[in-house]
Parts: C-alpha cells; sequence; structure tokens
C-alpha cells in the first residue's frame, strides 16, 4: 500500500502532462488531489505501523543477474520521514496556487519530484534508492530554472550540479561496497552485515557520508542551498529546504552510517587539529555550519537569504545529531529533519509566497517602510509565529528537537556543546532582526504605502499556513508521536554495527 | 581444416546475402522506374525496402540459431556474433527511416545503397576472428561511410568533413594494417586464437614483451582507436559530426561504434591474449591493457570538457561520444565475460540514444536551419513530444536513472571493478570516469536549458514534425526508457548468448 505513494505521484505527473494547455485550476487541483493522497496513504500507514521495525513493503527480483531487487521497505525513521513529504507536498501546491505560467509543467515537474522523494525514503535495496536520488535531481533543476527569480539559471546549475557530485561519490562508494561484498545484493541489510575491511570503510565512509551530506548542506559544501533556495520558486524552496536537505541526512544515516560503521568509529591512531577520527571531524564541520549559518544569516539584506543560511544552521544541527551516536541525540537528530522540514518550509512561504509575490522585493531595508504588519498581518503573524518555533521556543517542535541534540552533544562531545549554544543565541538575534526589518517600520522613518495595495492573504495561503504551523505545535506539545516509532527504529539490527562501538 | 560445401557457406551468409540483395534492388527500383519522381517519394520507397531487407535478415538471424566457425574463424556465427549483427541491423532500418524526409541528395538510391552496402561490411566484421577478414570488412564499411559523410553535395562543410575523415581514416588503416602484419609475421597465422596462442608461448618462454609485439599492440590500438573516436585519435569525429548529412551522422554514430567496439573487444581480447599486462594502481604491468587504461583516461577527460564549450549541438555530441568511448574502453580494460556484457549493453544503449538525438536534430534543422544551441530555444512549446524525447536521450546520455544509460554506467563500472577480484586496483579509473560523468551533466543540461528554460526567438515559427521520423524518435525513447526501468530483458539475452558462444 506504502508503494503507491510513489505510483500515484509519478501518475499525477504523467497525467498533468497529458491535460490540455488552458487548464490551469483543474491542474492544480489534481496536483493537490494526488498530494493529498499521498499524504493520506503515508498517515494511513503511520498510524497502522507502530512499532517502527522495518517492514517489507514490496519485494520483487529486478535485475536477477546482478542480485538487484526491487525492494521497498519502511520502518519508524522512513515514516516520519514519507509524513514530511506528505504535508510539505501538500502545503507546496496551497502556497503555489498562484502559478499560472506553464502550471502543469511546474506541478508535473513538482510532483516527478515528490514522488522520487518517498522512493528514497521507502527504498531498501541500494540501487534503487540510488535511482530514486538521482530522479530527484532533474525536476529540481527545471522548477528553478524555469520559474524561479533572482539569478535562477546560475543558482539552478550549481544546485544541480553540487547534487550531481555528491551523488558521484556515493555511487563510487556504493560500486565498491557492492563489489567487495562479492557483487550478489546490493539489499541495505546485506551490506551492512558485511565485514568491510578497516582500510576500506575509512576512505569509504567519508567518501559516501560526504557524497549524502553536500544535500543536507555541510559546512564548507552548503554554498548551493542559499543561492538556491533564493532563486527557486516558493514551493521549490519549500521543497528543497523541507525534503531534499533531508534526503542528504537520511542518506548519512541510512547508508554512510550503517555500511561502513568503523570507518565513522575507529580513531586514525593520530591526531590533526586536535580531531583523532572522522567522528570528530563531522562533528567540528556540523557545529561550524550551526554558528557559520547563524552569523552570516545575521548580516544579510535580502529577507530569503536570511533563511536560506538559517537552513544551513538547522541542518547542522541534524548533522551533529548524527554523530553523538547515542540514542538521545540521534532521534533528535531525525526529530530535527521533521521538525525543520515544517518550519523551513513555512518560513520560506512567508518570504516567497506572501511578501515576496505581493511587494516583489525582498530587500529587508525597502520591506521595512511599508508597514507589512499592518498590510498583512496575517503574513505578520504567520512569520512571528515561525520564527518562534524556529529559533527553538517550548512548545512548537524545534524546542524538542534542538534540546535532545543538545543533550546528545552534552554527552558526547561536551566542548562543542557552547558553540551550539552560541549558535542558538545568535538563531534568537537573526530571527528577531529579520521580523523586525522586514514587519515593522523603524521609529523615524516615513512609511510608504505600497501601490497598489497589496492583495489580501488568499484561503490556500491560510490552509497551508496552519496545517505547518498545527503539525509543528502538534509534535512540540507531543513529541512521543513521533518518537515512538523513531526510538525502535534506531534500536534495530540494522544499527548493530554503530551500537557496537559507543552506543551509550 | 574442414572442407566446406559453398552451398552451406552461402546459408551461413544468408543474411548478409539478403542485405546485399536489397541493396541492390533499392537500386535497380531507384534507377529504373523511379528517375521521375519527387524525392520524397523516392526515398520512402527506397527506404521501405532497405528496411525489408533489413528485417528479413534480422528474422533469418532469429530463426536459424547455427552455431558455425568456418576455415579458422574467417567467418564466425554463434548467439553473440548474431545478437551484434540484429543490433546493428535494427539501428540501420532506424537510419534509413530517418533520412525519408530529408532533401539533402537527389542520388537517393545510391545513399541507401550506401548504407545497406556499410551494414554488411559491419556484420561481416563482427562475424569474422581473422585478421584479413576484418581488414577488408572495415575497409568496405568505412569506404561506404566516407562517402555518405560527402553525400551533401550542396554542403561545403560536408566535404571538408568526408574530406578529413578519408585522410585521418586512411591513415589508420595503414597504422591497422601494419600492426597486422607484424602480428602475421610473429605468429605465422592470420587467425586471432593462433596468433593467441603464438604469443602466449613466447610470453611464457620470455615474460618481457617481444619489441615487435609492443610495436604491433600499439598500432592496432591506434586504428581501432581511430574507428571508435577515442583520445587522441578522435579529430575526424567532430566535423563528421557537424558536417555529415543528419542520418549518415547518426549511422556513423551509432551503428559502426557498436561494430568497431565488439571487434576492437575480439582483436584485442581474443587475438592478444597473454599480453594483457595490468592497469592497477600501483600495480602496472606493461601490456595492451595499461595502454588502453591510457587511452580510456585521455578521452574521457578530453571529451568531457571540451564538450563544455561547444555551441554546435553536433560538436557538443561529438565530444560526449569521445567521452562514450572512454568509458567504453574501460570495458575492454577489465576484459572479463561481464565486461563484455557491460560493454554490448552500453554501446547499445548509447547507440540508442545517440540515432534518437541525431533524429531529433535532423528534424530541428531542417525546420530551423541550423543546430546551433539557439536554434533550439523553446523547443518544448514548438514542438513538445520532440523535446520530451530529447529529454530522454540526452539524461539517458548523461546517466540519470531510470533511463537505459545509467544501468549501462553502473552496470560497466561494476564489471570493471569485479574485474580485479580481491583488490580494487582499477577503482582510480571507475572514480575519474564517475567524476566526469558528474561534469556532462553540465553539458547536456545546458541544450535541454534551451529547450525547456529560453523562450523561443519572437518571429520563430512552428515546427511541422514528419510523421516518420517523429514515430522513429517515440519508438527510441520507449526503448531507452524501457531498458533503463527493465534492463534486465536485454541484459538476460546479452549474457545468455555469451554464455552459449563460450567466450
Amino acid at each position: 500500500m506504502l508503494a503507491w505513494t510513489i505510483y500515484i505521484s509519478f501518475l499525477g505527473a504523467l497525467v498533468l502532462l497529458l491535460l490540455p494547455k488552458a487548464s490551469v485550476a483543474s491542474a492544480r487541483i489534481l496536483a493537490l488531489l494526488t498530494a493529498v493522497a499521498g499524504f493520506a496513504i503515508a498517515l494511513t500507514a503511520f498510524a497502522q505501523h507502530r512499532t517502527g521495525e522495518m517492514l517489507t513493503v514490496v519485494r520483487a527480483p529486478w535485475i536477477p543477474s546482478l542480485g538487484i531487487e526491487y525492494h521497498l521497505a519502511a520502518d519508524g525513521i522512513s515514516l516520519t520521514l514519507l509524513l514530511l513529504t506528505g504535508i510539505i507536498a501538500i502545503s507546496g501546491i496551497l502556497f503555489s496556487w498562484n502559478i499560472e505560467h506553464r502550471a502543469q509543467e511546474f506541478f508535473s515537474f513538482y510532483l516527478l519530484l515528490i514522488g522520487a522523494v518517498y522512493g528514497v525514503f521507502l527504498s531498501y535495496d541500494l540501487f534503487l534508492l540510488f535511482v530514486f536520488y538521482e530522479i530527484v535531481i532533474i525536476p529540481k533543476y527545471f522548477l528553478i530554472a524555469i520559474w524561479g527569480s533572482t539569478r535562477r539559471e546560475y543558482g539552478a546549475m550549481k544546485l544541480a550540479l553540487y547534487s550531481f557530485i555528491g551523488s558521484a561519490m556515493v555511487l563510487i562508494g556504493l560500486i565498491a561496497a557492492y563489489v567487495r561484498a562479492g557483487a550478489k545484493s546490493m539489499a541495505l541489510g546485506d551490506l551492512a552485515q558485511y565485514p568491510f575491511p578497516l582500510h576500506f570503510q575509512m576512505w569509504a565512509f567519508p567518501l559516501v557520508f560526504v557524497g549524502f551530506a553536500i544535500l543536507a548542506g555541510l559546512w564548507p559544501f552548503h554554498t548551493w542551498a542559499p543561492t538556491g533556495h533564493v532563486a527557486a520558486p516558493t514551493a521549490a524552496s519549500m521543497l528543497l529546504a523541507g525534503v531534499v536537505m533531508k534526503l542528504g541526512a537520511y542518506g548519512c544515516l541510512r547508508v554512510a552510517m550503517t555500511l561502513f560503521p568503523l570507518g565513522l568509529l575507529t580513531p586514525w591512531g593520530l591526531h590533526v587539529l586536535g580531531l583523532g577520527s572522522w567522528r570528530d571531524v563531522f562533528a567540528l564541520l556540523a557545529v561550524i555550519g550551526i554558528v557559520y549559518g547563524a552569523m552570516v544569516a545575521l548580516v544579510q539584506k535580502d529577507f530569503k537569504f536570511v533563511i536560506g543560511y538559517s537552513s544551513v544552521s538547522h541542518m547542522g544541527f541534524v548533522l551533529l545529531g548524527l554523530m553523538t551516536l547515542n540514542q538521545i541525540g540521534l532521534s533528535g537528530a531525525v526529530l530535527q529533519m521533521f521538525s525543520h522540514g515544517i518550519l523551513a518550509g513555512l518560513l520560506f512561504a512567508v518570504v516567497g509566497r506572501m511578501v515576496y509575490d505581493r511587494t516583489h522585493t525582498r530587500d529587508l531595508a525597502t520591506l521595512g517602510p511599508m508597514n507589512l504588519n499592518k498590510a498583512i498581518p496575517f503574513a505578520a503573524v504567520t512569520f512571528v509565529v515561525a520564527g518562534m518555533a524556529s529559533m527553538g521556543l517550548p512548545g512548537f517542535s524545534g524546542f524538542v528537537a534542538e534540546l535532545m541534540v543538545t543533550i546528545g552533544v552534552w554527552r558526547a562531545f561536551p566542548v562543542l556543546t557552547v558553540c551550539v549554544g552560541i549558535g542558538i543565541v545568535v538563531g534568537v538575534a537573526y530571527i528577531w532582526r529579520a521580523m523586525q526589518k522586514a514587519f515593522f517600520a523603524e521609529a523615524g522613518v516615513e512609511s510608504v504605502t505600497p501601490k497598489p495595495p497589496l492583495p489580501p492573504i488568499t484561503f490556500p495561503e491560510r490552509l497551508g499556513a496552519v496545517l505547518l504551523i498545527g503539525t509543528s505545535v502538534l509534535i512540540g506539545l507531543y513529541p512521543q508521536l513521533l518518537l515512538n516509532v523513531i526510538v525502535p527504529a534506531l534500536n534495530s539490527p540494522l544499527f548493530d554495527g554503530l551500537r557496537k562501538g559507543s552506543w551509550q | 581444416m574442414i572442407a566446406i560445401h559453398n552451398a552451406q557457406l552461402l546459408r551461413l551468409a544468408l543474411p548478409e546475402v539478403i542485405v546485399v540483395l536489397a541493396a541492390l534492388a533499392v537500386l535497380a527500383m531507384d534507377l529504373l522506374f523511379l528517375r521521375e519522381r519527387s524525392t520524397r517519394v523516392r526515398f520512402t520507397i527506397a527506404s521501405a525496402i532497405a528496411s525489408l531487407g533489413c528485417a528479413g535478415a534480422i528474422l533469418d538471424l532469429l530463426l536459424a540459431s547455427r552455431q558455425a566457425n568456418v576455415l579458422d574463424g574467417m567467418l564466425v556465427a554463434n548467439p553473440l556474433t548474431h545478437l551484434v549483427q540484429i543490433a546493428l541491423l535494427g539501428m540501420a532500418i532506424v537510419a534509413v527511416l530517418i533520412s525519408v524526409d530529408s532533401a539533402f541528395t537527389e542520388h537517393v538510391g545510391e545513399y541507401v545503397l550506401l548504407i545497406l552496402l556499410a551494414t554488411v561490411g559491419m556484420m561481416f566484421l563482427v562475424g569474422s576472428q581473422d585478421l584479413l577478414v576484418i581488414f577488408i570488412s572495415l575497409e568496405l564499411l568505412s569506404l561506404s561511410l566516407y562517402i555518405l559523410t560527402a553525400f551533401d553535395k550542396r554542403s561545403a562543410r560536408s566535404s571538408e568533413a568526408a574530406l578529413k575523415y578519408f585522410l585521418f581514416g586512411g591513415m589508420s588503416a595503414a597504422f591497422l594494417l601494419f600492426g597486422f602484419s607484424l602480428l602475421y609475421g610473429l605468429s605465422n597465422s592470420t587467425s586471432l586464437a593462433r596468433i593467441a596462442s603464438a604469443i602466449g608461448n613466447q610470453h611464457i618462454n620470455d615474460p618481457a614483451l617481444n619489441p615487435l609485439l609492443v610495436i604491433a599492440i600499439v598500432t592496432t590500438v591506434i586504428g581501432f582507436g581511430f574507428k571508435v573516436a577515442a583520445a587522441p585519435f578522435h579529430f575526424w569525429a567532430p566535423d563528421v559530426y557537424e558536417g555529415a548529412p543528419a542520418p549518415s551522422a547518426a549511422f556513423i554514430a551509432s551503428a559502426s561504434k557498436v561494430a568497431s567496439f565488439f571487434i576492437f573487444y575480439q582483436v584485442m581480447v581474443v587475438g592478444f591474449a597473454g599480453a594483457e599486462g595490468n592497469a592497477a594502481w600501483s600495480h602496472v604491468v606493461s601490456g595492451w591493457v595499461p595502454v588502453l587504461a591510457i587511452v580510456a583516461a585521455f578521452s574521457m577527460l578530453l571529451g568531457n570538457f571540451v564538450a563544455i564549450v561547444q555551441s554546435s549541438v553536433r560538436r557538443l555530441l561529438a565530444y560526449s561520444a569521445i567521452a562514450h568511448a572512454g568509458y567504453m574502453l574501460l570495458a575492454i580494460v577489465a576484459h572479463t565475460q561481464q565486461s563484455l556484457a557491460a560493454l554490448l549493453y552500453y554501446v547499445v544503449t548509447y547507440a540508442l540514444a545517440t540515432l534518437g538525438a541525431f533524429g531529433v536534430i535532423a528534424v530541428v534543422e531542417t525546420q530551423t536551419g541550423g543546430e546551433w544551441l539557439s536554434n533550439f530555444d523553446g523547443l518544448s512549446s514548438r514542438a513538445p513530444v520532440l523535446s520530451a524525447c530529447m529529454f530522454i536521450f540526452l539524461l539517458s546520455l548523461a546517466g540519470i536513472p531510470p533511463l537505459a544509460g545509467f544501468f549501462g554506467k553502473f552496470f560497466l563500472f561494476a564489471s570493471v571493478l569485479t574485474s580485479t577480484p580481491g583488490s580494487l586496483g582499477l577503482l582510480w579509473l571507475l572514480a575519474l570516469a564517475i567524476a566526469l560523468s558528474a561534469v556532462s551533466l553540465y553539458y547536456y543540461l545546458q541544450v535541454l536549458k534551451r529547450i525547456y528554460v529560453a523562450s523561443p526567438s519572437p518571429e520563430a515559427a512552428g515546427i511541422q514534425v514528419p510523421i516518420i521520423g517523429q514515430a522513429v524518435v517515440v519508438v527510441l525513447a520507449g526503448a531507452v526508457v524501457l531498458l533503463g526501468c527493465a534492463p534486465h530483458l536485454l541484459l538476460r539475452w546479452i549474457l545468455e548468448a555469451i554464455r552459449a558462444s563460450g567466450l
């Protein structure tokens, strides 16, 4: 049943292409229905599947002579991310209700992207996972290059090349692992159980990990993220920040860390700048990402760049959580993937759709005098709520997730906790600054009334905002909803290799 | 040596005979009855006869499962050669069908005749393990291709390209013949198997390579490197791809590639068995493997980087072809049964995508008057079906799943690594290949960006897409998608054929 999330999205994409040119309204509705159906399937599966253990969805031979199977399976981690994908897909369509230019193609690429993302989260066979992972690149490119704004062709190409280089690194690692293990199977479980020699893991782990982490915005490979997010149309930035960056983090956890745990855990035997293993290196890079992203967000002039860099900062928490290697840190990382997906989606929706599509500027200095809190109060309120959630106020999902990650870090790398603290404080500052500058005119500055008056916030926008805020609050108040399936998934045999190392 | 009856020999060569008869029929029909008709009618009838002939040959190959080896490898028939010959015939059919709507020549009969003769040359080429027959078939193929390149007499570029092709080709044929003569001198035989055993015997007595053998290896690699357009023997490729009439270019880029790679593999692996050497990192042993590894690496680097700066789509495809030749050479470097399967899968799917891309270029060219990147501006709104097909072809060439090109790359790379059991010695070549295929996405996306992102120039008229051309392109696109989603359809066939041929 769960496999239909993929099929229905691809089918929707195909049907949209066949619609006549004039039927923009029906294209929107069809896309929305497809996304809702995908979400409904994911939700049903989530409700039925309470234990969080790995459950095979479909399994059929695909290329028998190479031992490659069409094998879809889901556990608690994938289910969490499937839910996220469903929610983001729906709200993304709601926030692109105003797309008129080549709408069928837009929604078609959009659904293709969504279907491939579902596919990555569901794949158990690594060949299949890679296939879906690469399918994501192409619609992403066209969504940005055709419907984007500021320097769209540059941003799109940069994003496509970064993704493709990342996936090339992953491919080298996967082929080497597949051949090394006897070229008999590409199933995640089989490869994870194969004892790869230590020297092999020592180069394969960083290769595959960085390959995936490029897409998760690991500093210093994050530079595609701000330009890509800024160039993308609203729905595409929501998808990019909301789910595509999660693909990278998911790949790090699901593939790199389970396949090559020794490469992660084993110390090099020597210390370079105080770093003794790959784990230290990536933890440090993640922390740099948190602090650097927040600092850079603090000085941006462009509203969307603020959110773009905040994504880098928040994804740093995910990667840092992965590196803690203790249960609370890892579950926090998965929860942060979900939470950041929802909140980044919401922030980009406010900036891209509610503000930019109306005022046609994202310059904070120009936005201030417009007094947007009076002109479009709903946008201002949404941004304030989303900002509070993003800076980690209790009651929202971001708080629980970042708290768990921080506790995990405290246990694993006490020194880095201080830096994380700095990152959180700067996080409060940049949201506050952006909020102040974008929505509230400063005293003494003469306010300008935009002409013609800004159109009011439409119903689909309200619906999308309520959906996202509601999800964040729900998870913030009752995180057990997700943790109940995430924790058993992390305790499954798949992660044995990591647990044997330093699981606390 | 077993005496063989003439009738038996004729029966064995029946597919080739059918194609030759079809070629003569095309010529006679065109010269005797259709002189006064329009070019289109003549092309349609000629293509129909040619396609029927090729289809007949395919049918014969499919039905008769012969296994024969006549006169010490002069003529070889086994499931594997049949498979390759079927692929070649299929591509010849596509090439003549693409040419139906072209108007570059009045000499319709001769044009189709040459395509069919080139096909016969390729069929003999893949069905032989004897240096003499290989060389003669190669010449039949090459001479036909030179003329096919020059066929657009109104275009100076076409003649220029043909002249370059001819001069380089003559040169490389000389190299090849020189290498072959040395091999004959070393082994006193023209049969690949006997040459291999002679080389092997020498090798046991004296582990260092015989200097004559070294020269033979190098000249043979030069000769075949020219045929497959590997750098640094590629200079003809960009000009030919750009200047030749579209159907000729499509044919040269696809079928001739398939045949040349197959026979390249045969000559190196069967003929030079015992002089392989090793190209694994830090374990290099001299032989033909390291030579090919260097040529492969150089082709990948040059092809991918030079393609980036091209502004003509045909030249872009030419440089990408050089890069792809580099990838495919890796399969010869690996020289295992699995890598042969990978090579065949790769070259066939590559040929399909290239044929399709040239099919699209042919239409764009006749409708907009050029094949520069700017001629593709906004094609998606003017010819949506054609654009979608081009989307599929180019992404398959770039190796994006779920298209055939991706599985081809994956299987090829995996087979390269498996060829050195226990160690990952060829990882350096593999890493280079994968990294460069990331580069290749950039220039393929440049074309797709023109098609989908750029808006058409205001004076651009709508595009009249010819029905047959579009149908062929759509079928090819369907095949690329199908072989990507279900690679086993073709792979199973290839693996069985290799097993049955006992290679």
